[in-house]
């Protein structure tokens, strides 16, 4: 049973008065922008959506004990009222294709369509892992391609390909670690995170067995090296650094900082997820680091969030790579590609391996599509790419921080990324309120709160995707709600006002979360 | 009972061998609508400047740390139903554990209110 009214609106039912209408619709509809109830709220659960035959009456049934006693309650839709249901839901979303989505750390950029037309080939798309490896030869030669590209990209000694995204990546490069100190049995307790560092990274440690200790920040936003050198010692297992870090800054005393960490006995982790912004540029190699993951749904243009799994190769340095994860593949003297497994890791000198971080092979679907970026773009393209992504970072940076503190604007040119903060915003004016604005303007939001070393922290990441006509848009949108953020517009406190919904409370929904939906039946 | 406070927004009241911890009201207006909190078990030890406790909120996870040493007595139960109670009476009911004091002599080193204050407005 459809319903037309789905908003459940009905006479008396209170508007707010920040979302008084002055021409109300009955069902609740403003033209194309439809309510929707739950799904749970469509249908009937006495009816079946689909007809299906009688059940013979004659035919056995097999089910046992496992027949089932209650019904389910599970709505009965018909198949274009699911369809519809699922639509006009997705109408309501934001998505990359619709435009500029300024998440910072998070890096949404285009997906370029040539990947999905590569990934979307039978002989990638519908092999499946425990095929026999004869049948698989190509797509093992996309993984071992795509491996070598990682690695000369990196200027590393090897990649582990199976992780399947950013932090499962961490795990894997601190498990290396862990293995390389015990096989010399140095049973070192520590790990250092400094403070601008991704938040996975001191979660990561302490989740491969480690105590953690913060280093922290010099006032420049990069990491205070003499506070780290000072804090180096035969407990330090390893040093977690971000670079770029996460106020979108360049660890320009990176080199300094591995040698520091090396000479006491220790290794260095990098978190690689902002390779975008020195791709092509600079090879975490020459700065003496020792593991670092990449993030393909990243870097390298595959799609993430609702659009599809992450992936997070390693590259590791010579002193970790006996220690990398199985399965990999290996390219023989005769040109074929070998799968190296538990059966045949000694034939391959591959003896002292963690273990694995994956059933099987990796996210297939993510490398056709990072080896399809890599090789549509070339050594220059990739360069460019990286180029582009800290050109219209800088582009923002220098366009806003008259309106917006730019805490870290001193600190020379800004990587991938611009971060300012809520100093000088009017009494009860706050970076969700901005946030909020961004809404009604159009633009998906940036990253809040986040890093933590700043007050009211908004990181903003455009992308080398995006266009200067999108960007001067989104400056315009974006110097507007500063000002008045600055004067103290009490419009701002209640915005989005153009929305189909406002502010949610999301302190209850996080306090008191319905996970179930329960009808009676 | 003397109050004392640390650098990381944590107060400590001291009633003879027990000692009360919370986050103060700063820290609440700093971390917005708290959604969660984990408090340690009782007869948990503490150390001095390690993590005792979690606080979520709808902007950020922090870790609370132990002003002192010492052996956790109890940890606020109501905190469980109600996280909301560190937002709107962190230095009452709002409280997160209390712990024995292992050595008097680390409270030596923490702010009292005046200086607290101080500190604050000096952020």
């Amino acid at each position: 049973m459809n319903q037309i009214n789905q908003s459940g609106w009905k006479p008396g039912t209170p508007v707010p008065a920040d979302r008084g209408e002055e021409y109300p619709t009955v069902t609740g509809n403003k033209a194309l922008m439809l309510e929707e109830r739950l799904i749970f709220e469509l249908g009937r659960t006495d009816t079946c959506g689909v007809d299906l035959p009688e059940p013979d009456p004659a035919a056995p049934n097999r089910l046992g004990k496992f027949a089932r006693q209650q019904a389910t309650g599970l709505p009965g839709l018909s198949e274009p009222e699911t369809v519809r249901h699922y639509t006009r839901l997705s109408r309501q979303n934001y998505a990359i294709d619709l435009g500029l989505f300024p998440l910072g750390s998070c890096t949404m950029k285009h997906n370029p369509r040539l990947n999905e037309k590569v990934a979307r080939m039978p002989g990638f798309a519908d092999v499946h892992p425990l095929q026999p490896v004869d049948t698989v030869r190509g797509a093992l030669g996309v993984i071992n391609e795509l491996a070598h590209w990682l690695i000369e990209l990196t200027g590393m000694h090897g990649v582990a390909m199976t992780p399947k995204a950013g932090a499962h990546g961490e795990l894997c490069g601190m498990l290396c670690i862990r293995a390389a100190l015990e096989a010399r049995g140095d049973a070192r307790k520590v790990v250092l995170v400094p403070e601008s560092a991704h938040g996975t990274n001191p979660a990561t440690a302490a989740f491969a067995g480690y105590e953690v200790e913060d280093i922290p920040a010099a006032p420049d936003g990069r990491v205070d090296l003499a506070a780290m050198k000072a804090r180096l010692g035969p407990d330090v297992a390893a040093v977690m650094i971000t670079n770029p870090n996460t106020c979108g800054l360049f660890e320009s005393e990176m080199k300094a900082i591995s040698d520091a960490v090396h000479a006491a006995g220790g290794f260095v982790y990098c978190d690689g997820a902002n390779f975008n912004a020195i791709m092509g540029r600079v090879r975490p190699g020459d700065l003496g680091i020792d593991a670092m993951h990449i993030n393909l749904h990243k870097t390298f243009s595959t799609p993430h969030g609702g659009g599809g799994p992450g992936s997070g190769p390693v590259v590791l340095s010579e002193a970790l790579c006996p220690y990398g994860p199985l399965p990999f593949t290996a390219k023989m003297p005769d040109g074929s590609i070998q799968l190296v497994e538990e059966e045949n890791a000694a034939e391959h000198g591959h003896t002292e391996t963690f273990g694995r971080m994956a059933a099987f092979h990796g996210q297939m679907g993510m490398f056709t599509r990072a080896l399809t970026y890599i090789l549509s773009h070339g050594a220059d393209g990739l360069r460019q790419a990286s180029g582009d992504a800290v050109l219209n970072a800088n582009y923002l940076l220098r366009s806003l921080d008259d309106v917006f503190d730019a805490p870290f604007g001193d600190s020379g040119p800004c990587m991938h990324e611009a971060l300012f903060s809520d100093h000088g915003f009017a009494e009860g004016m706050s970076t969700l309120d901005v946030a909020k604005g961004l809404i009604d303007e159009g633009f998906h939001p940036m990253t809040m709160y986040f890093p933590l070393v700043v007050h009211g922290a908004m990181l903003v990441e455009p992308t080398e995707t995006e266009s200067k006509a999108v960007l001067d848009q989104f400056i315009v949108a974006m110097r507007s709600l500063g000002e008045r953020a600055k004067a103290g517009d009490e419009a701002l406190k209640t915005a989005p006002h153009h929305a189909p919904r406002a502010r949610l409370d999301e302190a209850q929904a996080a306090r008191k979360p319905v996970l179930t939906y329960y009808t009676e039946v | 009972m003397p109050r004392y406070f640390t650098e990381e927004h944590e107060w400590i009241e001291v009633d003879g061998d027990a000692a009360t911890i919370g986050i103060t009201d700063y820290a609440q207006e700093q971390l917005g609508d708290v959604v969660f909190v984990e408090v340690p078990q009782s007869g948990t030890m503490m150390t001095k400047g390690k993590e005792a406790a979690v606080v979520e909120s709808v902007k950020a996870a922090s870790d609370v740390y132990a002003p002192i040493s010492g052996e956790v007595l109890e940890g606020n139960a109501a905190l469980e139903d109600d996280p909301a109670l560190v937002n709107t009476s962190p230095e009452e009911e709002g409280w997160f554990f209390k712990l024995t004091v292992a050595d008097a002599g680390e409270l030596d080193g923490l702010m009292d209110a005046a200086a607290y204050k101080a500190f604050c407005e000096s952020l």
